[in-house]
């Protein structure tokens, strides 16, 4: 049938945040597991295909249709924004926070050696991190840990779906890879004392 | 041309990039370190950055002061040791923190690669307006401070004064409160101010309700809207999985 199909396509036309298979089970809770992640790969595949401008993605444990990074260019016009980035320091910090969570503001400056009170602030402006706690120590420093919207802005399944910092090292001997600009950049200001 | 230095400069994130700089523009290995070269870039680059009137930043001196230790530490060896007795390599306190830098620094540029949202991949817009039934003619506006401040002084108005003080107040963990909220918030969806005082009269109670309520709206984990024409507050969960899940 493909009922089913069409149901789930317009729950995540409609749906603000990723949607979850939990969720999507619940309201179609007269089909079953297997008929619902069948008409979720037909749509995944579907959209895939050269004739659409968005996919089916799984992004924070749920399905949500995002528009294809190569027609970005386009919507940014239609939206007349540039994109914000993030900082070196922001991504450095926000590493940290993912891969080692739970984890103390001290914590992340021993990794980074500076001070990222000022990056953590807008990291949770952004929604990006959260405080989980407060550790029972002495002075109750705050926990950080990473949010769902974390997973949604960088295109995350999970937490999990992160390449392990094991594969990370393996990919690339830290005394090597350094980027070409970045390095001839850096060297005349260093040899120009 | 100053000028042209100071933003250059400003490239290193901290004494840990400047040193894994040094290391790759030297092509030398992380686990051989030749200290006294890399010491002697480091120091000349600090030079620059004051001669530049840059502050240069506590951090940045606690490095050279271990580049420096280190390099004692070579220049002198220990006495009192057996030949057994090997001591650990001193320039092992500095490799174990580059290595693991080096390795955040590839973890962010994964980052920095994926497809985000925003900027690579777009989502549809759904204006707040449908989050409500809105009949003709009411409003609805998403609330500030100043809206929960005031609905506060309303909640306070009814309460019993504090008479004592629990300086043991550990029953009552602001952190416990935010995930008591947001427990409530994942059964309903959304609950009007008034209702999450329910069956609190003490005043530190309600405060420390308010302050959860503050502290989730700023994280945008609730929102918050006021219906005009009754001024009633409701919250709503913001996201689907809330932070119940977050521990």
């Amino acid at each position: 049938m493909n009922q089913v199909r069409a149901i789930i396509e317009s729950l995540l036309f409609v749906s603000e945040v990723p949607l979850s298979l939990t969720k999507i089970k619940s309201i179609l809770s007269m089909y079953t597991h297997v008929e619902i992640t069948e008409a979720l790969e037909q749509l995944r595949q579907e959209y895939a295909g050269d004739g659409h401008g968005f996919a089916l993605a799984e992004v924070a444990q749920g399905y949500q249709f995002r528009s294809k990074p190569e027609y970005g260019e386009w919507i940014r016009k239609l939206k007349r924004i540039t994109p914000a980035r993030l900082s070196q320091a922001a991504l450095e910090t926000l590493a940290i926070i993912a891969y080692k969570q739970p984890i103390l503001r001290a914590e992340i400056e021993s990794i980074r050696g500076v001070d990222v009170g000022g990056v953590l602030r807008l990291l949770l402006e952004k929604k990006l991190i959260k405080i989980l706690g407060r550790k029972n120590v002495p002075g109750r420093p705050i926990i950080y840990g990473t949010t769902q919207r974390f997973l949604e802005v960088f295109s995350l399944k999970d937490i999990s779906s992160l390449p392990t910092m094991e594969e990370i090292g393996e990919l690339s001997d830290p005394s090597t890879t350094v980027k070409d600009d970045e390095a001839s950049e850096r060297e005349e200001l260093i040899d120009g004392s | 041309m100053q000028q042209d230095y100071e933003v250059k400069l400003e490239i290193f994130e901290g004494p840990m990039d400047l040193l894994l700089h040094l290391i790759r523009k030297n092509k030398v290995e992380i686990y051989d370190i030749p200290i006294a070269l890399i010491m002697d870039q480091y120091l000349a680059y600090l030079d620059m950055m004051r001669s530049l009137n840059i502050d240069v930043a506590g951090e940045f001196l606690e490095i050279a002061a271990t580049l420096a230790y280190i390099k004692s530490r070579l220049l002198v060896p220990r006495i009192g040791f057996d030949e057994e007795e090997q001591e650990e390599d001193p320039r092992m306190e500095l490799v174990r923190p580059l290595l693991e830098y080096a390795k955040i620094r590839e973890a962010a540029q994964t980052l920095a690669d994926s497809l985000q949202l925003g900027r690579d991949v777009y989502v549809r817009n759904i204006p707040t307006e449908e989050l409500w039934d809105l009949e003709s003619g009411e409003e609805i506006a998403e609330v500030g401070l100043f809206e929960l401040v005031r609905a506060l002084h309303e909640v306070l108005k009814k309460a019993e004064p504090d008479e004592l003080m629990e300086l043991s107040a550990e029953t009552m963990r602001f952190k416990d409160r935010i995930n008591q909220l947001m427990e409530i918030l994942a059964g309903v969806s959304s609950i009007t101010f008034h209702e999450l005082f329910a069956g609190q009269a003490r005043k530190a109670e309600i405060i420390l309700t308010f302050l959860a309520i503050l502290e989730v709206v700023r994280l945008q984990m609730v929102r918050a809207f006021q219906h005009q024409p009754s001024g009633i507050i409701r919250l709503y969960l913001a996201v689907e999985n809330g932070i119940a899940s977050g521990d």
